[in-house]
Protein backbone atom coordinates (compact mmCIF):
# COMPACT_ATOMS: atom_id res chain seq x y z
CA UNK A 1 0.00 0.00 0.00
CA UNK A 2 2.01 2.94 -1.28
CA UNK A 3 -0.43 5.54 0.07
CA UNK A 4 -0.20 4.31 3.63
CA UNK A 5 3.54 4.11 3.35
CA UNK A 6 3.66 7.74 2.22
CA UNK A 7 1.61 9.01 5.12
CA UNK A 8 3.66 7.11 7.67
CA UNK A 9 6.91 8.50 6.31
CA UNK A 10 5.40 11.98 6.34
CA UNK A 11 4.48 11.49 9.98
CA UNK A 12 8.02 10.34 10.72
CA UNK A 13 9.40 13.42 8.98
CA UNK A 14 7.17 15.67 11.05
CA UNK A 15 8.43 14.35 14.37
CA UNK A 16 12.03 14.25 13.26
CA UNK A 17 13.89 17.55 13.62
CA UNK A 18 17.36 16.59 12.44
CA UNK A 19 18.26 13.99 9.86
CA UNK A 20 21.79 13.32 8.67
CA UNK A 21 22.30 11.09 5.64
CA UNK A 22 25.58 9.55 4.61
CA UNK A 23 27.76 12.45 5.78
CA UNK A 24 31.37 12.45 4.61
CA UNK A 25 33.89 15.02 5.82
CA UNK A 26 37.59 15.13 5.16
CA UNK A 27 40.45 17.41 6.13
CA UNK A 28 42.55 17.43 2.99
CA UNK A 29 43.49 13.83 2.28
CA UNK A 30 42.45 12.60 5.71
CA UNK A 31 38.84 11.59 5.94
CA UNK A 32 37.27 12.22 9.33
CA UNK A 33 33.72 11.05 8.70
CA UNK A 34 33.00 8.13 6.39
CA UNK A 35 29.30 8.32 5.79
CA UNK A 36 27.42 8.68 9.03
CA UNK A 37 23.65 8.81 9.26
CA UNK A 38 21.60 9.76 12.25
CA UNK A 39 18.16 10.95 13.13
CA UNK A 40 16.98 13.02 16.07
CA UNK A 41 13.28 13.16 16.95
CA UNK A 42 11.87 16.58 17.90
CA UNK A 43 12.23 17.36 21.60
CA UNK A 44 14.54 14.46 22.34
CA UNK A 45 18.01 14.28 23.83
CA UNK A 46 20.23 12.18 21.63
CA UNK A 47 23.85 11.51 22.40
CA UNK A 48 26.84 10.81 20.23
CA UNK A 49 29.58 9.03 22.13
CA UNK A 50 33.02 7.88 21.13
CA UNK A 51 36.68 8.13 21.94
CA UNK A 52 39.25 10.71 20.92
CA UNK A 53 39.47 11.25 17.19
CA UNK A 54 36.27 9.34 16.48
CA UNK A 55 34.82 12.34 14.61
CA UNK A 56 32.36 13.66 17.19
CA UNK A 57 33.46 17.28 16.99
CA UNK A 58 33.79 17.06 13.21
CA UNK A 59 30.18 15.91 13.05
CA UNK A 60 28.97 18.93 14.99
CA UNK A 61 31.14 21.33 13.00
CA UNK A 62 29.74 20.06 9.74
CA UNK A 63 26.14 20.15 11.03
CA UNK A 64 26.54 23.82 12.01
CA UNK A 65 28.24 24.70 8.73
CA UNK A 66 31.66 25.46 10.18
CA UNK A 67 33.18 22.91 7.83
CA UNK A 68 31.80 21.69 4.54
CA UNK A 69 30.68 18.15 4.00
CA UNK A 70 32.29 16.36 1.07
CA UNK A 71 29.20 14.26 0.56
CA UNK A 72 25.87 13.64 2.23
CA UNK A 73 22.87 15.65 3.37
CA UNK A 74 21.79 17.39 6.55
CA UNK A 75 18.08 18.12 6.98
CA UNK A 76 16.90 20.36 9.77
CA UNK A 77 13.20 20.93 10.44
CA UNK A 78 12.36 19.63 6.99
CA UNK A 79 14.90 21.80 5.17
CA UNK A 80 18.18 20.87 3.54
CA UNK A 81 20.82 22.92 5.37
CA UNK A 82 23.91 21.11 4.06
CA UNK A 83 25.23 24.01 2.02
CA UNK A 84 24.10 26.89 4.26
CA UNK A 85 26.54 29.30 5.92
CA UNK A 86 26.77 29.10 9.73
CA UNK A 87 24.76 32.26 10.38
CA UNK A 88 21.91 31.02 8.20
CA UNK A 89 21.90 27.77 10.14
CA UNK A 90 21.83 29.61 13.48
CA UNK A 91 19.00 31.77 12.16
CA UNK A 92 16.98 28.59 11.51
CA UNK A 93 17.29 27.60 15.17
CA UNK A 94 20.16 25.14 15.17
CA UNK A 95 22.78 26.38 17.62
CA UNK A 96 26.14 24.84 18.38
CA UNK A 97 28.05 25.16 21.67
CA UNK A 98 31.64 24.41 20.68
CA UNK A 99 34.04 22.51 22.87
CA UNK A 100 36.81 23.94 25.02
CA UNK A 101 37.43 27.57 25.87
CA UNK A 102 34.53 28.83 23.87
CA UNK A 103 33.51 32.09 25.53
CA UNK A 104 34.65 35.57 24.52
CA UNK A 105 37.22 36.11 27.27
CA UNK A 106 37.58 39.85 26.74
CA UNK A 107 33.89 40.62 26.81
CA UNK A 108 31.81 40.77 29.98
CA UNK A 109 29.24 38.09 30.77
CA UNK A 110 26.48 40.50 29.74
CA UNK A 111 28.23 41.22 26.45
CA UNK A 112 28.74 37.52 25.78
CA UNK A 113 25.02 37.00 26.21
CA UNK A 114 24.29 39.96 23.96
CA UNK A 115 26.52 38.41 21.29
CA UNK A 116 24.47 35.24 21.56
CA UNK A 117 21.42 37.23 20.52
CA UNK A 118 23.37 38.57 17.54
CA UNK A 119 20.74 37.50 15.01
CA UNK A 120 17.76 38.37 17.20
CA UNK A 121 15.84 41.54 16.47
CA UNK A 122 13.08 41.81 19.06
CA UNK A 123 14.23 43.47 22.35
CA UNK A 124 11.35 41.84 24.24
CA UNK A 125 12.38 38.38 23.09
CA UNK A 126 16.02 39.08 23.88
CA UNK A 127 15.05 40.19 27.39
CA UNK A 128 12.92 37.08 27.83
CA UNK A 129 15.78 34.85 26.65
CA UNK A 130 18.10 36.60 29.09
CA UNK A 131 15.71 36.09 31.97
CA UNK A 132 15.43 32.45 31.06
CA UNK A 133 19.23 32.12 31.06
CA UNK A 134 19.35 33.62 34.55
CA UNK A 135 16.65 31.26 35.77
CA UNK A 136 18.68 28.32 34.51
CA UNK A 137 22.07 29.66 35.59
CA UNK A 138 21.53 32.16 38.44
CA UNK A 139 25.28 32.41 38.91
CA UNK A 140 25.60 34.31 35.63
CA UNK A 141 23.46 37.13 36.96
CA UNK A 142 25.93 37.64 39.80
CA UNK A 143 28.83 37.76 37.34
CA UNK A 144 27.17 40.01 34.77
CA UNK A 145 29.80 42.75 34.64
CA UNK A 146 32.74 40.43 35.08
CA UNK A 147 35.03 39.63 32.19
CA UNK A 148 34.13 36.17 30.96
CA UNK A 149 37.81 35.17 30.97
CA UNK A 150 37.84 35.47 34.76
CA UNK A 151 35.06 32.92 35.26
CA UNK A 152 35.77 29.40 36.46
CA UNK A 153 35.67 26.54 33.96
CA UNK A 154 32.20 25.51 35.04
CA UNK A 155 30.91 29.05 34.87
CA UNK A 156 32.40 29.46 31.40
CA UNK A 157 30.55 26.33 30.29
CA UNK A 158 27.31 27.70 31.75
CA UNK A 159 27.93 30.96 29.92
CA UNK A 160 28.57 29.14 26.64
CA UNK A 161 25.27 27.26 26.96
CA UNK A 162 23.43 30.41 28.03
CA UNK A 163 24.89 32.33 25.11
CA UNK A 164 23.55 29.67 22.76
CA UNK A 165 20.13 29.90 24.47
CA UNK A 166 20.11 33.63 23.66
CA UNK A 167 19.61 32.72 20.01
CA UNK A 168 16.34 31.02 21.08
CA UNK A 169 17.32 27.73 19.45
CA UNK A 170 14.92 24.94 18.50
CA UNK A 171 17.84 22.61 18.70
CA UNK A 172 21.11 22.68 20.65
CA UNK A 173 24.30 20.82 19.88
CA UNK A 174 26.60 20.53 22.87
CA UNK A 175 30.20 19.52 22.41
CA UNK A 176 31.63 17.87 25.54
CA UNK A 177 30.03 20.09 28.16
CA UNK A 178 31.77 18.05 30.88
CA UNK A 179 35.27 18.75 29.57
CA UNK A 180 37.64 20.14 32.18
CA UNK A 181 34.97 20.87 34.74
CA UNK A 182 34.89 20.04 38.44
CA UNK A 183 33.02 16.73 38.91
CA UNK A 184 30.49 18.33 41.23
CA UNK A 185 29.59 20.89 38.56
CA UNK A 186 29.28 18.28 35.82
CA UNK A 187 26.14 16.81 37.31
CA UNK A 188 24.70 20.31 37.77
CA UNK A 189 25.31 21.12 34.12
CA UNK A 190 23.74 17.84 33.00
CA UNK A 191 20.69 18.56 35.15
CA UNK A 192 20.43 21.95 33.46
CA UNK A 193 20.62 20.33 30.03
CA UNK A 194 17.65 18.15 30.94
CA UNK A 195 15.84 21.21 32.29
CA UNK A 196 16.39 23.18 29.07
CA UNK A 197 15.12 20.21 27.08
CA UNK A 198 12.01 19.92 29.26
CA UNK A 199 11.17 23.65 29.48
CA UNK A 200 10.99 24.46 25.79
CA UNK A 201 11.11 21.07 24.15
CA UNK A 202 14.52 22.07 22.81
CA UNK A 203 16.05 19.12 21.00
CA UNK A 204 19.57 18.30 22.07
CA UNK A 205 22.42 16.50 20.40
CA UNK A 206 24.98 15.81 23.09
CA UNK A 207 28.52 14.86 22.22
CA UNK A 208 30.33 13.30 25.16
CA UNK A 209 33.28 11.25 26.24
CA UNK A 210 31.60 10.75 29.58
CA UNK A 211 29.40 7.99 28.15
CA UNK A 212 27.84 7.00 31.46
CA UNK A 213 26.32 10.42 32.10
CA UNK A 214 25.37 10.94 28.48
CA UNK A 215 23.50 7.62 28.35
CA UNK A 216 21.71 8.51 31.58
CA UNK A 217 20.06 11.68 30.31
CA UNK A 218 19.53 10.73 26.66
CA UNK A 219 16.82 8.62 25.07
CA UNK A 220 18.82 7.46 22.10
CA UNK A 221 22.53 7.07 21.43
CA UNK A 222 24.95 6.66 18.57
CA UNK A 223 28.46 5.31 19.02
CA UNK A 224 31.07 6.76 16.70
CA UNK A 225 34.40 5.11 15.94
CA UNK A 226 36.93 6.40 13.39
CA UNK A 227 34.29 8.15 11.34
CA UNK A 228 31.73 5.32 11.33
CA UNK A 229 28.66 4.76 13.43
CA UNK A 230 29.32 1.35 14.92
CA UNK A 231 26.35 1.05 17.22
CA UNK A 232 23.08 2.82 17.91
CA UNK A 233 19.94 2.27 19.89
CA UNK A 234 17.91 3.39 22.88
CA UNK A 235 20.25 4.64 25.60
CA UNK A 236 18.70 2.28 28.17
CA UNK A 237 19.75 -0.70 26.07
CA UNK A 238 23.20 0.61 25.32
CA UNK A 239 23.85 1.16 29.01
CA UNK A 240 23.68 -2.60 29.45
CA UNK A 241 25.51 -3.51 26.29
CA UNK A 242 28.52 -5.61 27.20
CA UNK A 243 30.65 -4.41 24.31
CA UNK A 244 29.97 -0.76 25.06
CA UNK A 245 30.52 -1.28 28.76
CA UNK A 246 33.94 -2.69 28.09
CA UNK A 247 34.92 0.08 25.69
CA UNK A 248 33.46 3.22 27.21
CA UNK A 249 31.90 2.69 30.60
CA UNK A 250 34.68 0.89 32.40
CA UNK A 251 34.01 -2.37 34.16
CA UNK B 1 20.60 41.54 47.39
CA UNK B 2 23.36 44.07 47.63
CA UNK B 3 22.73 47.36 45.88
CA UNK B 4 25.55 46.93 43.42
CA UNK B 5 23.90 43.81 42.08
CA UNK B 6 20.90 45.85 41.06
CA UNK B 7 23.19 48.30 39.41
CA UNK B 8 24.95 45.51 37.60
CA UNK B 9 21.67 44.23 36.26
CA UNK B 10 20.58 47.57 34.89
CA UNK B 11 21.38 48.37 31.29
CA UNK B 12 24.75 50.04 30.90
CA UNK B 13 24.36 53.80 31.34
CA UNK B 14 24.76 55.93 28.26
CA UNK B 15 28.40 56.76 27.66
CA UNK B 16 29.51 60.20 28.71
CA UNK B 17 30.14 62.45 25.74
CA UNK B 18 33.87 62.17 26.45
CA UNK B 19 34.69 60.95 22.96
CA UNK B 20 33.21 63.84 20.95
CA UNK B 21 34.53 66.31 23.55
CA UNK B 22 38.04 64.92 23.26
CA UNK B 23 37.74 65.02 19.47
CA UNK B 24 36.62 68.66 19.56
CA UNK B 25 39.39 69.48 22.02
CA UNK B 26 42.00 67.94 19.77
CA UNK B 27 40.68 69.91 16.79
CA UNK B 28 40.81 73.21 18.70
CA UNK B 29 44.24 72.30 20.10
CA UNK B 30 45.43 71.56 16.57
CA UNK B 31 44.11 74.92 15.34
CA UNK B 32 45.87 76.71 18.19
CA UNK B 33 49.14 74.94 17.50
CA UNK B 34 48.77 75.76 13.80
CA UNK B 35 48.03 79.42 14.57
CA UNK B 36 51.20 79.71 16.60
CA UNK B 37 53.20 77.45 14.31
CA UNK B 38 55.41 80.36 13.36
CA UNK B 39 56.38 80.97 16.99
CA UNK B 40 56.95 77.35 18.07
CA UNK B 41 60.40 75.88 17.67
CA UNK B 42 60.38 74.13 14.25
CA UNK B 43 62.13 71.08 15.68
CA UNK B 44 59.42 70.68 18.31
CA UNK B 45 56.75 71.08 15.66
CA UNK B 46 58.46 68.43 13.57
CA UNK B 47 58.49 65.94 16.44
CA UNK B 48 54.88 66.76 17.25
CA UNK B 49 53.75 66.01 13.71
CA UNK B 50 55.74 62.77 13.59
CA UNK B 51 54.00 61.75 16.80
CA UNK B 52 50.57 62.48 15.38
CA UNK B 53 51.24 60.42 12.27
CA UNK B 54 52.62 57.56 14.37
CA UNK B 55 49.48 57.65 16.54
CA UNK B 56 47.23 57.49 13.45
CA UNK B 57 49.17 54.53 12.08
CA UNK B 58 49.35 52.62 15.34
CA UNK B 59 45.75 53.15 16.43
CA UNK B 60 44.48 52.04 13.02
CA UNK B 61 46.66 48.92 13.09
CA UNK B 62 45.45 48.27 16.61
CA UNK B 63 41.92 47.83 15.24
CA UNK B 64 43.17 45.07 12.96
CA UNK B 65 45.79 43.39 15.14
CA UNK B 66 44.82 44.31 18.68
CA UNK B 67 41.04 44.19 18.65
CA UNK B 68 40.28 41.81 15.80
CA UNK B 69 43.37 39.63 16.26
CA UNK B 70 44.53 39.62 12.64
CA UNK B 71 48.30 39.90 12.45
CA UNK B 72 49.08 42.24 9.57
CA UNK B 73 52.58 43.08 8.36
CA UNK B 74 51.35 45.25 5.51
CA UNK B 75 50.44 48.49 7.24
CA UNK B 76 53.31 50.41 5.64
CA UNK B 77 52.06 49.13 2.28
CA UNK B 78 48.64 50.74 2.84
CA UNK B 79 50.43 53.85 4.06
CA UNK B 80 52.41 54.02 0.83
CA UNK B 81 49.26 53.69 -1.30
CA UNK B 82 47.79 56.72 0.48
CA UNK B 83 51.07 58.62 0.35
CA UNK B 84 51.64 58.11 -3.37
CA UNK B 85 48.03 58.61 -4.37
CA UNK B 86 47.56 61.88 -2.48
CA UNK B 87 51.03 63.21 -3.28
CA UNK B 88 50.57 62.26 -6.93
CA UNK B 89 47.34 64.24 -7.00
CA UNK B 90 48.72 67.32 -5.27
CA UNK B 91 52.03 67.49 -7.14
CA UNK B 92 50.27 67.13 -10.51
CA UNK B 93 47.31 69.36 -9.88
CA UNK B 94 48.41 71.98 -7.34
CA UNK B 95 50.46 74.04 -9.84
CA UNK B 96 47.37 74.30 -12.07
CA UNK B 97 45.13 75.46 -9.25
CA UNK B 98 47.39 77.53 -7.08
CA UNK B 99 50.18 78.57 -9.43
CA UNK B 100 53.82 77.77 -9.00
CA UNK B 101 53.83 79.23 -5.52
CA UNK B 102 52.33 76.26 -3.71
CA UNK B 103 53.70 77.33 -0.34
CA UNK B 104 51.93 77.06 2.98
CA UNK B 105 49.58 79.89 2.15
CA UNK B 106 46.81 77.72 3.66
CA UNK B 107 43.92 79.24 1.81
CA UNK B 108 40.52 77.63 2.25
CA UNK B 109 40.51 76.29 -1.31
CA UNK B 110 43.93 74.79 -0.77
CA UNK B 111 42.84 73.13 2.48
CA UNK B 112 39.83 71.66 0.76
CA UNK B 113 42.03 70.41 -2.04
CA UNK B 114 44.42 68.78 0.44
CA UNK B 115 41.55 67.18 2.34
CA UNK B 116 40.22 65.75 -0.91
CA UNK B 117 43.65 64.37 -1.80
CA UNK B 118 43.98 62.81 1.67
CA UNK B 119 40.54 61.25 1.43
CA UNK B 120 41.28 59.85 -2.01
CA UNK B 121 44.57 58.48 -0.69
CA UNK B 122 42.70 56.88 2.21
CA UNK B 123 40.04 55.45 -0.09
CA UNK B 124 42.72 54.06 -2.40
CA UNK B 125 44.37 52.36 0.57
CA UNK B 126 41.00 51.07 1.74
CA UNK B 127 40.39 49.63 -1.70
CA UNK B 128 43.80 47.98 -1.58
CA UNK B 129 42.81 46.65 1.86
CA UNK B 130 39.64 45.18 0.39
CA UNK B 131 41.54 43.57 -2.47
CA UNK B 132 44.13 42.03 -0.15
CA UNK B 133 41.75 41.28 2.72
CA UNK B 134 38.91 39.76 0.71
CA UNK B 135 40.73 36.63 -0.37
CA UNK B 136 43.36 36.41 2.38
CA UNK B 137 41.36 36.95 5.56
CA UNK B 138 40.07 33.42 5.30
CA UNK B 139 43.63 32.48 6.21
CA UNK B 140 44.62 32.44 9.82
CA UNK B 141 47.54 33.63 11.91
CA UNK B 142 50.92 33.08 10.27
CA UNK B 143 49.47 32.71 6.78
CA UNK B 144 47.77 36.07 6.94
CA UNK B 145 50.99 37.67 8.22
CA UNK B 146 52.82 36.23 5.23
CA UNK B 147 50.23 37.43 2.72
CA UNK B 148 50.24 40.96 4.14
CA UNK B 149 54.03 40.92 4.19
CA UNK B 150 53.97 39.92 0.53
CA UNK B 151 51.48 42.67 -0.26
CA UNK B 152 53.75 45.30 1.34
CA UNK B 153 56.68 44.17 -0.76
CA UNK B 154 54.66 44.02 -3.98
CA UNK B 155 53.36 47.54 -3.47
CA UNK B 156 56.89 48.78 -2.86
CA UNK B 157 58.15 47.19 -6.08
CA UNK B 158 55.17 48.55 -8.00
CA UNK B 159 55.89 52.12 -6.89
CA UNK B 160 59.55 51.61 -7.67
CA UNK B 161 58.58 50.98 -11.26
CA UNK B 162 55.99 53.69 -11.84
CA UNK B 163 58.09 56.38 -13.50
CA UNK B 164 55.47 59.16 -13.36
CA UNK B 165 55.58 58.79 -9.56
CA UNK B 166 59.34 59.05 -9.46
CA UNK B 167 60.17 55.36 -9.62
CA UNK B 168 63.07 54.29 -7.44
CA UNK B 169 64.21 57.88 -7.03
CA UNK B 170 61.02 58.73 -5.25
CA UNK B 171 58.50 61.52 -5.61
CA UNK B 172 59.88 64.97 -4.87
CA UNK B 173 58.52 68.47 -4.67
CA UNK B 174 55.39 67.55 -2.77
CA UNK B 175 53.67 70.74 -1.55
CA UNK B 176 54.02 71.26 2.24
CA UNK B 177 50.34 71.05 3.04
CA UNK B 178 50.54 69.06 6.25
CA UNK B 179 50.11 71.33 9.25
CA UNK B 180 49.90 70.41 12.93
CA UNK B 181 46.18 70.92 12.64
CA UNK B 182 45.73 68.23 10.00
CA UNK B 183 47.93 65.78 11.88
CA UNK B 184 46.22 66.25 15.23
CA UNK B 185 42.78 66.28 13.66
CA UNK B 186 43.35 62.98 11.85
CA UNK B 187 44.97 61.37 14.88
CA UNK B 188 41.98 62.42 16.98
CA UNK B 189 39.53 61.24 14.35
CA UNK B 190 41.25 57.85 14.10
CA UNK B 191 41.15 57.37 17.87
CA UNK B 192 37.52 58.47 17.93
CA UNK B 193 36.39 56.21 15.09
CA UNK B 194 38.26 53.15 16.37
CA UNK B 195 37.01 53.72 19.91
CA UNK B 196 33.39 54.16 18.85
CA UNK B 197 33.57 51.21 16.47
CA UNK B 198 34.95 48.82 19.06
CA UNK B 199 32.66 49.93 21.86
CA UNK B 200 29.49 49.81 19.80
CA UNK B 201 27.11 46.89 19.82
CA UNK B 202 28.24 46.07 16.30
CA UNK B 203 31.89 46.39 17.29
CA UNK B 204 31.81 43.68 19.95
CA UNK B 205 32.05 41.38 16.98
CA UNK B 206 35.68 42.45 16.50
CA UNK B 207 36.56 41.33 20.01
CA UNK B 208 34.46 38.19 19.64
CA UNK B 209 36.35 37.36 16.44
CA UNK B 210 39.62 37.90 18.29
CA UNK B 211 38.62 35.82 21.30
CA UNK B 212 37.25 32.73 19.63
CA UNK B 213 36.52 32.48 15.95
CA UNK B 214 34.73 29.14 16.12
CA UNK B 215 32.43 30.30 18.90
CA UNK B 216 31.75 33.53 17.02
CA UNK B 217 30.82 31.59 13.87
CA UNK B 218 28.75 29.18 15.93
CA UNK B 219 26.50 31.97 17.25
CA UNK B 220 25.95 33.28 13.75
CA UNK B 221 28.62 35.96 13.35
CA UNK B 222 30.31 36.27 9.99
CA UNK B 223 33.90 36.60 11.23
CA UNK B 224 35.20 37.09 7.69
CA UNK B 225 33.04 40.19 7.34
CA UNK B 226 34.31 41.61 10.62
CA UNK B 227 37.89 40.96 9.64
CA UNK B 228 37.40 42.68 6.30
CA UNK B 229 35.72 45.69 7.92
CA UNK B 230 38.61 46.01 10.40
CA UNK B 231 41.13 45.61 7.60
CA UNK B 232 39.51 48.18 5.33
CA UNK B 233 38.99 50.78 8.07
CA UNK B 234 42.57 50.24 9.27
CA UNK B 235 43.90 50.58 5.72
CA UNK B 236 41.91 53.79 5.19
CA UNK B 237 43.50 55.54 8.15
CA UNK B 238 46.93 54.16 7.24
CA UNK B 239 46.44 55.67 3.77
CA UNK B 240 45.49 59.04 5.24
CA UNK B 241 48.53 58.87 7.53
CA UNK B 242 50.63 58.17 4.44
CA UNK B 243 49.20 61.27 2.77
CA UNK B 244 49.99 63.37 5.83
CA UNK B 245 53.48 61.92 5.93
CA UNK B 246 54.10 62.70 2.26
CA UNK B 247 53.02 66.34 2.58
CA UNK B 248 55.10 66.64 5.72
CA UNK B 249 58.39 65.11 4.48
CA UNK B 250 57.85 66.61 0.99
CA UNK B 251 59.58 63.70 -0.70
CA UNK B 252 58.82 60.00 -0.54
CA UNK B 253 60.74 56.97 -1.72
CA UNK B 254 59.34 53.44 -2.06
CA UNK B 255 61.91 52.05 0.36
CA UNK B 256 60.54 54.34 3.05
CA UNK B 257 57.50 52.08 3.24
CA UNK B 258 59.24 48.74 3.40
CA UNK B 259 58.95 45.83 5.74
CA UNK B 260 60.85 47.51 8.57
CA UNK B 261 58.35 50.38 8.59
CA UNK B 262 55.52 47.86 9.03
CA UNK B 263 57.44 46.20 11.83
CA UNK B 264 57.89 49.57 13.49
CA UNK B 265 54.12 50.07 13.59
CA UNK B 266 53.53 46.53 14.81
CA UNK B 267 56.10 47.17 17.53
CA UNK B 268 54.20 50.22 18.73
CA UNK B 269 51.02 48.16 19.01
CA UNK B 270 52.76 45.36 20.88
CA UNK B 271 54.55 47.80 23.16
CA UNK B 272 51.34 49.64 23.96
CA UNK B 273 49.41 46.45 24.54
CA UNK B 274 47.17 44.95 21.87
CA UNK B 275 43.68 46.30 22.03
CA UNK B 276 44.68 48.97 24.52
CA UNK B 277 44.06 52.28 22.78
CA UNK B 278 45.59 54.52 25.43
CA UNK B 279 48.62 52.27 25.75
CA UNK B 280 49.12 52.27 21.98
CA UNK B 281 48.88 56.07 21.83
CA UNK B 282 51.50 56.42 24.57
CA UNK B 283 53.73 53.84 22.88
CA UNK B 284 53.47 55.80 19.61
CA UNK B 285 54.58 58.95 21.41
CA UNK B 286 57.36 57.11 23.20
CA UNK B 287 58.72 55.39 20.10
CA UNK B 288 58.75 58.71 18.23
CA UNK B 289 60.60 60.47 21.04
CA UNK B 290 63.02 57.65 21.71
CA UNK B 291 64.91 57.85 18.37
CA UNK B 292 65.13 61.62 18.89
CA UNK B 293 66.65 61.14 22.31
CA UNK B 294 68.93 58.42 21.00
CA UNK B 295 70.13 60.34 17.98
CA UNK B 296 73.79 60.07 19.07
CA UNK B 297 73.57 56.28 18.80
CA UNK B 298 71.11 56.20 15.93
CA UNK B 299 72.80 53.26 14.17
CA UNK B 300 71.88 51.03 17.08
CA UNK B 301 68.22 51.99 17.06
CA UNK B 302 66.95 48.73 15.56
CA UNK B 303 69.20 46.73 17.87
CA UNK B 304 67.67 48.57 20.78
CA UNK B 305 64.16 47.97 19.42
CA UNK B 306 64.84 44.26 19.09
CA UNK B 307 66.15 44.08 22.61
CA UNK B 308 63.14 46.00 23.83
CA UNK B 309 60.84 43.52 22.08
CA UNK B 310 62.58 40.52 23.64
CA UNK B 311 62.53 42.03 27.11
CA UNK B 312 58.89 42.92 26.62
CA UNK B 313 57.85 39.42 25.56
CA UNK B 314 59.51 37.98 28.64
CA UNK B 315 58.38 40.41 31.30
CA UNK B 316 55.34 42.20 29.98
CA UNK B 317 53.73 40.03 27.29
CA UNK B 318 50.57 42.11 27.43
CA UNK B 319 52.39 45.31 26.60
CA UNK B 320 54.66 47.65 28.51
CA UNK B 321 51.94 50.21 28.93
CA UNK B 322 49.20 47.78 29.73
CA UNK B 323 47.74 49.31 32.83
CA UNK B 324 44.10 49.64 33.63
CA UNK B 325 43.99 53.29 32.61
CA UNK B 326 40.28 53.75 33.00
CA UNK B 327 40.54 52.42 36.54
CA UNK B 328 43.48 54.67 37.28
CA UNK B 329 41.73 57.70 35.90
CA UNK B 330 38.17 57.13 36.96
CA UNK B 331 38.36 54.39 39.56
CA UNK B 332 35.63 52.60 37.67
CA UNK B 333 35.73 48.98 36.70
CA UNK B 334 36.08 48.59 32.99
CA UNK B 335 37.06 46.13 30.33
CA UNK B 336 40.64 45.02 30.66
CA UNK B 337 42.75 44.90 27.58
CA UNK B 338 43.19 42.23 25.02
CA UNK B 339 46.21 40.04 24.88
Amino acid sequence: MPAAHDSSSAAAAATEILRVEDLHVSYGAISALNGISLSVPAGAIVTLIGGNGAGKTTTLHSLSGLIRAARGRVHFAGEDITALAPHHIVARGLCHVPEGRMIFANLSVAENLAMGAYLQRSPAQIAAARDYCFSIFPRLRERLRQNAGTLSGGEQQMLAIARALMSRPKFLMLDEPSLGIAPRLISTIFEKIVEINRDHGTGILLVEQNARLALEISTHAYVLETGHIVMSGPSRELRNNAQLKAAYLGS
Amino acid sequence: MKPHEHAADAPRPARKPGGPLALGGALIGGLCVSAFAGVIDPYLLDVLMSMGIAVTLAVSLNLVTGFTGQFSLGHAGFMSVGAYLSAGITTRLAPHFFGADSGSGAGLAQSGFFLLALLLGGLGAALAGLCVGGPSLRLKGDYLALVTLGFGEIIRVVFQNIEPLGGALGLNGIPPYTSPFWVLAWAALTIFVVHCLVHSTYGRGFIATHDDEIAAEAIGLSTTRYKIVAFVVGAFFAGVAGGLYAHFRLSIVPTGFDFSKSIEIVLIVILGGMGNTIGVILAALLLTLLPEALRPIAEYRMVLYSLLLIVLMVWRPRGLLNLDWAKLLQRRKTRTTLR
